[in-house]
């Protein structure tokens, strides 16, 4: 199965303007945070923050919807949310926790639910956990081989990264430009080689643009959990949803990648068994 | 009950299995009331609670009763589930106490289990027993010292009592801390060599943490009842694990690339001796105490999907 068990799929976006100028895609992640904080489902979210050095994120414990939003966007490079969870329970005090990440953090997170070995009191903690899809991930010093080695631009100056349509492209305030995806194969880490989850199958909710139009994401809803907050959020009016059928590109083409990246994953975890390495998988 | 659990051990390990006992509707049901309370225990907190209150209630009701029909019900009751309840043993070598302690932290059930789920028949601390009985469980705490002719007779001991032992916690699984004893304090300079237990016995199952979080105690002992050797499979798997430290990350994930920056490790570690530098685990060694915490749980060591999804419901 390419997507995972999953309850519902639809394509969807934040109503909030706001929400809709600093989103990566739809604002899904950034909206349902939002509305779970302001109806107490989580006392505080944690994501990836901005840092003073450009494109460094940092997990970031987020108690106010301003501080969700303004940490809305993609990072193509790594903010190990999870490294906070055990702060946010016991420093901040917070019983019900959300947060947001690529399938394999969620994994991360699953695991130690299932098997909550040194842990103490915080699996039941994590009350949303939203997942996006997840093709590859970069190191930094990878993003500034692409941005100042092949772009002519520099990490400072990009207001937006998005991959798409074949290319990595980078909004500075003068231009937007494109690199061949080709070029950027060969800089995601080694790890991601022989991941298996493109649309975080794991998650309580998940989203990714591939499948909708721009400004709008593809939303799965998993768990019961997750299904309730993210009808919750459309009934409230803070989500607006069209379904899956009736938007372009559609679910073909997200079959089609995640398909893809499966059977690339697959392939690669025999070679390495065959050479003698180890799998989780 | 027990037998059944017995046998799927013993189907488990290789040998030989007898017929399985049935199960009588009452065990059943104790077993979904276990299983239920422990689910709500995973629940939001808000939730358990209110669950918790409304037991609190049923039982102050069930107390307002006469107290002769209560004592009649009880004890014919008492007679049918102690029949076969699995008989646990706690054993103290070189440990904090800690995971004992973490047991007692499962508020929520623990009187439910202790009194109706298993017996814990022997136990420093917990049990006013001085010869070591017969044990289907031994759930045994810390590392045990060369040096000393007492521990190590009692983990002779123990092996031969138990019908499963448990390395508990992380000292008695891989040393832990201990592993930086080297003697030379009195009032015993030569108590020097702290070995896990699987170093001098057969060990059958393994719970590593430092503390175990009483949610996987919780969880194991439920498993255990219940006969779910899928859920138990890791810790069966662990057991001959002796040797663990912070710079396993680099050895068994980095450097096989298998690392994708997760940062679950960081969270595990329970002395901060990790931190994500550039998206890969740094290992602060002076911090390390060797439990293993961070490489159990990392998703890419091993992952229990199916098990995931079941408890996810997906
Ligand atoms: C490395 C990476 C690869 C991706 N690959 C694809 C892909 O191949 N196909 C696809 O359809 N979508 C992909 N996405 C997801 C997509 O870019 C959007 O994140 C997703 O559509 C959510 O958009 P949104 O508008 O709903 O979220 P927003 O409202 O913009 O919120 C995004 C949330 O994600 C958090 N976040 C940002 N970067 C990271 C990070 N690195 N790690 C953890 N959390 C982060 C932010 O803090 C914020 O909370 C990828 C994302 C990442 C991080
Ligand atoms: S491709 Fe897989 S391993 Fe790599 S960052 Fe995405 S989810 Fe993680
Ligand atoms: S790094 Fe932390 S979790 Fe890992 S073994 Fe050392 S103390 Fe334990
Ligand atoms: S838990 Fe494993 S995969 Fe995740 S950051 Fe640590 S070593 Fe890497």
């Amino acid at each position: 199965m390419a997507f995972g068990t999953y309850k519902e799929v639809v394509s969807a976006r934040a109503t909030d303007k706001a929400i809709q100028k600093v989103a990566q895609d739809g604002g899904i992640v950034s909206a349902l945070l939002c509305y779970a904080l302001e109806e107490n489902i989580i006392e505080g979210a944690i994501v990836a923050g901005d840092t003073e050095d450009a494109w460094k994120p940092e997990p970031t414990i987020a108690m106010t919807p301003e501080e969700i939003i303004a940490a809305a966007g993609t990072k193509y490079t790594f903010s190990p949310n999870a490294i906070r969870l055990k702060e946010a329970v016991r420093q901040y005090g917070l019983e019900k926790i959300g947060t947001v990440g690529t399938p394999c953090q969620i994994m991360g997170l699953r695991k130690m639910q299932s098997y909550p070995f040194a842990t103490r009191f915080v699996a039941d903690k994590l009350a949303l956990i939203i997942g996006i899809f997840c093709m590859e991930n970069f190191p930094r010093d990878s993003l500034k081989t692409f941005v100042e080695g092949k772009m002519n631009s520099s990490l400072e100056n990009v207001n937006k990264m998005d991959i798409g349509k074949g290319k990595f492209w980078i909004t500075d305030p003068e231009k937007e430009s494109g690199l061949a995806l080709k070029e950027t194969h060969g800089y995601e880490q080694a790890g991601c080689n022989i991941c298996l989850d493109y649309v975080a199958e794991l998650a309580d909710v998940s989203a990714g643009s591939v499948g909708s139009p721009d400004g709008w994401s593809t939303v799965f809803t998993r768990t019961d959990n997750g299904a309730d907050i993210f009808t919750a959020a459309v009934e409230a009016g803070v989500i607006e949803t069209k379904p899956m059928d009736d938007v372009k590109p559609g679910l073909e083409l997200l079959e089609k990648l995640a398909n893809g990246k499966k059977d690339k994953g697959q392939k690669e975890i025999e070679r390495r068994v065959n050479m003698g390495l180890p799998s989780p998988f | 009950m027990l037998d059944g659990l017995k046998n799927k051990l013993r189907k488990f390990l290789g040998l030989e299995a007898k017929p399985d006992a049935e199960d009588d509707e009452a065990k059943a049901k104790l077993k979904q009331e276990i299983k239920s309370e422990v689910e709500a225990q995973s629940k939001p907190a808000e939730e358990a609670k209110k669950a918790a209150d409304a037991a609190a209630e049923e039982e102050a009701k069930k107390q307002a009763e006469s107290s002769e029909q209560i004592s009649k019900e009880s004890s014919t009751q008492e007679v049918e589930k102690v029949a076969d309840k699995p008989k646990i043993g706690y054993i103290h070598m070189s440990g904090c106490t800690g995971d004992g302690m973490s047991l007692t932290e499962n508020y929520d059930i623990l009187s439910t289990l202790l009194t109706d789920m298993v017996d814990i028949v022997y136990g420093t601390t917990l049990v006013d027993l001085w010869e070591m009985p017969e044990m289907d469980l031994a759930l045994v705490e810390g590392s045990v010292c060369l040096q000393d002719e007492h521990s190590v007779k009692e983990l002779m001991e123990v092996r031969e009592k138990s019908g499963l032992v448990c390395a508990f916690g992380s000292c008695a699984m891989t040393g832990c801390f201990t592993r930086y004893a080297r003697g030379g304090q009195l009032a015993q300079p030569k108590h020097e060599s702290f070995v896990p237990i699987s170093d001098l016995i057969k060990v059958d199952c393994a719970i590593p943490g430092c503390p175990a979080s009483p949610e996987i105690i919780a969880k194991v002992v439920v498993a255990l009842i219940n006969g779910d050797m899928d859920y138990l499979q890791p810790m069966l798997d662990m057991a001959a694990c002796n040797l663990a430290c912070g710079c396993d990350l680099q050895t068994n994930v980095v450097s096989k690339a298998l690392c994708t920056g997760c940062g679950t490790c960081v969270l595990a570690c329970p002395t901060r001796a990790l931190e994500m530098i550039e998206g890969r685990p740094s290992h602060n060694k002076n911090r390390c105490i060797k439990c293993g915490a961070c490489t159990t749980h990392c998703p890419r060591t091993w992952f229990p999907a199916e098990q995931i999804k079941k408890d996810l419901g997906l």
